[in-house]
């Protein structure tokens, strides 16, 4: 039920998805879950056909297994990147090492998870990653409702009025605003502000976040910033449902 | 006739059995060179007096002619112990002389015999007739040839006497060293089997059990020692691991119960649409906090067994601990907890950052809940230093503090000393920054600051660039 939840918070566009997965349920699970959340699925079973289906289809975002029977999850990624193939990969594994990571994002993959993981992360990496290959070019000026940010000044500004931010505040806003509509999860907000992988024990994001918040919300006229529970947060414009 | 087929086998047996082949084939080659060499001198020798016997003879003979000569050697020849003499007429008749018969064809040539051959001498038992003999024979006018030998049978017997000492000391070697064998290598089966049984028994489960030490401190006893020094080892992991799983099981049950209480619950009521929604998000975030102790136990125990050095490269500390004071500040400002950036030198070490940082993570997150139960306004200090001591990481509060005999105990895994109890988190957050800086090589050190807490993580000089 969390999906269906998510079907209708995220805005993010249908997706056509590879999941290469040798774990039959797993795979399966992961084919309904994103069903639900609007996405269109393909499985592949092992590492061979994951990597035929890959080659020929058009997706849009793949999700590797790390550790399959007749070719590893790593060598489908490079072999594919090798060939020209850019869709964003989300490797899976099992193993969480630090280097492990380091060596998945070498193959070429985008993004790295490690089970266990919560479905609401991984859905929320995959529509991250392919809003981050599809839009492409980099604005320099973010806008969602009134508010505004200035990539070049580094400045913020809500209905007219500036806003004063820390660097660090500015680096979030910033990245939830080129998320907008988009569900972030903590982990990826400390990834990409803070550039640690690791997961926080506590409500650290949550304590910047409701900073962040008081600066973005407070004297103006409707919520952006939006707790997801269960998964993260999201920042959308008032009204836009 | 098992275990003798056992001691057939044993290293120490094949051992005695090779220097036995090697002994022996020592002895054979030098008593063969030995007999050799002494039956060539006794040879020599033996040439000698006869060419003065014939160059003797010869003077006789051109003195007084062939009666003369042949007078002679009929003298000679009676003597006891008398050397070989024989003078024969063309036809092969023997003349003169104390040789009965000779083996044919040895008078037909002049100068040395090749070899040794047999002849019989007059007047002797029939028992020893043939004996071998060396002689040079001359021609004399008249187609009359004269012998002049001697016999071999001295240096045969001394050949005789070496030979049967040689396979009398053959034999007593080959007895010896079946003999060191079998007492040698019975020796090291008892011993072996001793070993073995005693790690059957390990085998089989004991792990208290430890191989015999006999205390006389020779090679069996460090092979036991040291294998003893490896299960005390293999004890404690065992022992950690089932501490780890009993803790585990133990920890991870209340909230697994809680969760399907919670959906318990959820069923049996009867609930609107948004009653379920909450029940079931509830659920999740409660699910997520178990991924998370899993996750930091595999983490842990990944550690412990000393995965990825290779992971370590050199890493600014000192952003580190900046970055993780700007990450913990606005949790600290609204828990009413003054959070000070003290003394932070610049340093780089070999490290992974990520591990570091969640380790310093986990430290001042604990300061940070801790200190909050002293009674003055609660204030959590960072520094990092570089001094003789080493490169450190010290996290002060001044919260109560842990009594002293409880420090050691606050970096298990799952331990919550009592009194936090109540405050959230895992239990794993000591243990897992105590499991980073000992895959660093470096350690974490609690002590009191007086009142309060005072954690130091610790990197090796070594690292330190």
């Amino acid at each position: 039920m969390n999906i269906a939840n998510f079907a209708r918070t995220s805005d993010s566009q249908p997706m056509k998805i590879l999941i290469i997965e040798d774990d039959r349920d797993a795979a399966l699970y992961l084919s309904k879950a994103f069903g639900e959340a609007g996405h269109t699925v393909d499985l592949a079973p092992d590492g061979d056909s994951g990597f035929l289906l890959a080659d020929c289809g058009n997706y849009d975002v793949m999700i590797v297994d790390r550790m399959l029977p007749r070719r590893d999850g790593l060598s489908v990624i490079s072999t594919l990147r090798a060939k020209g193939n850019k869709t964003p990969a989300l490797i899976l594994s099992a193993l969480g090492q630090v280097d492990d990571r380091v060596t998945g994002l070498r193959a070429g993959g985008d993004d790295y998870l490690t089970k266990p993981y919560a479905f609401s992360e991984l859905l929320a990496r995959v529509e991250v990653l392919q809003r981050r290959l599809a839009s492409g070019e980099v604005e320099t000026v973010y806008r969602v409702g009134d508010l505004e940010l200035d990539r070049l000044s580094h400045s913020a500004k809500r209905a007219g009025k500036d806003i004063t931010l820390q660097p660090r505040e500015f680096r979030l806003l910033e990245y939830l605003m080129r998320h907008a509509g988009q569900v972030v999860t903590r982990t990826m907000l400390l990834e990409s502000v803070w550039e640690y992988h690791f997961d926080p024990q506590t409500n650290v994001i949550d304590v910047h976040i409701s900073r962040l918040r008081g600066k973005i919300e407070k004297g103006f006229n409707g919520p952006l910033l939006h707790t997801v529970r269960g998964a993260g947060y999201m920042l959308k414009a008032p009204g836009k449902v | 006739m098992g275990s003798l087929r056992l001691l057939f086998r044993t290293t120490a047996a094949r051992l005695s059995a090779l220097y036995l082949l090697l002994f022996t084939l020592c002895a054979v080659v030098l008593v063969f060179y030995m007999t050799g060499e002494s039956v060539r001198f006794l040879t020599s020798q033996t040439r000698e007096s006869i060419s003065e016997e014939i160059v003797g003879l010869n003077a006789v003979y051109q003195r007084g002619g062939l009666a003369s000569l042949v007078r002679t050697i009929d003298r000679r020849s009676r003597q006891p112990g008398a050397n070989l003499y024989l003078v024969t007429d063309a036809s092969g008749r023997i003349l003169v002389g104390n040789v009965e018969k000779i083996e044919p064809g040895i008078l037909s040539r002049e100068g040395w015999t090749q070899r040794p051959f047999n002849y019989e001498r007059f007047a002797e038992s029939a028992n020893e007739r043939a004996h071998p003999a060396l002689a040079q024979i001359i021609a004399l006018p008249n187609g009359m040839r004269m012998l002049v030998g001697r016999d071999l049978a001295e240096p045969e017997r001394f050949r005789l006497i070496i030979r049967r000492a040689l396979t009398l000391a053959l034999a007593m070697m080959g007895l010896g060293a079946l003999l060191i064998w079998y007492f040698v290598g019975r020796q090291a089966l008892k011993r072996i089997g001793a070993v073995t049984i005693a790690s059957n028994r390990i085998m089989g489960g004991d792990l208290t059990g430890r191989l015999p030490v006999t205390g006389s401190g020779d090679e069996f006893d460090r092979l036991s020692e040291n294998l003893n020094a490896m299960l005390g080892r293999i004890g404690e992991l065992n022992e950690g691991l089932r501490q780890v799983s009993d803790n585990i099981a133990h920890d991870l049950k209340t909230p697994l119960t809680r969760l399907r209480n919670r959906a318990e619950a959820a069923l049996a009521g009867r609930q609107t649409a948004a009653g379920y929604r909450e029940a079931l998000e509830d659920m999740i975030s409660e699910s997520d906090q178990l991924i998370r102790t899993f996750n930091a136990i595999l983490m842990i125990s990944r550690m412990e067994a000393g995965y990825s050095s290779e992971a370590m490269e050199p890493a600014d500390i000192a952003s580190i601990v900046d970055d993780v004071i700007d990450l913990y500040e606005p949790v600290a400002e609204e828990a009413g907890v003054e959070l000070v950036r003290g003394d932070v030198v610049p340093l780089t070490s070999l490290a992974n950052r990520e591990l570091v940082a969640q380790a310093l993570s986990n430290v001042v997150d604990n300061a940070i809940k801790y200190s909050q139960s002293g009674n003055a306004k609660p204030v959590v200090k960072v520094e990092l230093l570089q001094d003789a001591q080493g490169s450190r990481i010290i996290v002060t509060d001044n919260g109560p503090g842990i009594p002293e005999e409880d420090r050691e105990r606050a970096t298990e895994r799952f331990v919550r000393l009592e009194k936090s109890r109540t405050a959230p988190g895992s239990g794993l957050g000591l243990s897992l920054a105590k499991a980073v800086m000992k895959l660093h090589k470096g350690s974490l050190k609690i002590g009191s600051a007086n009142p309060g807490l005072n954690v130091e993580l610790t990197f090796p000089k070594r690292a330190a660039a």
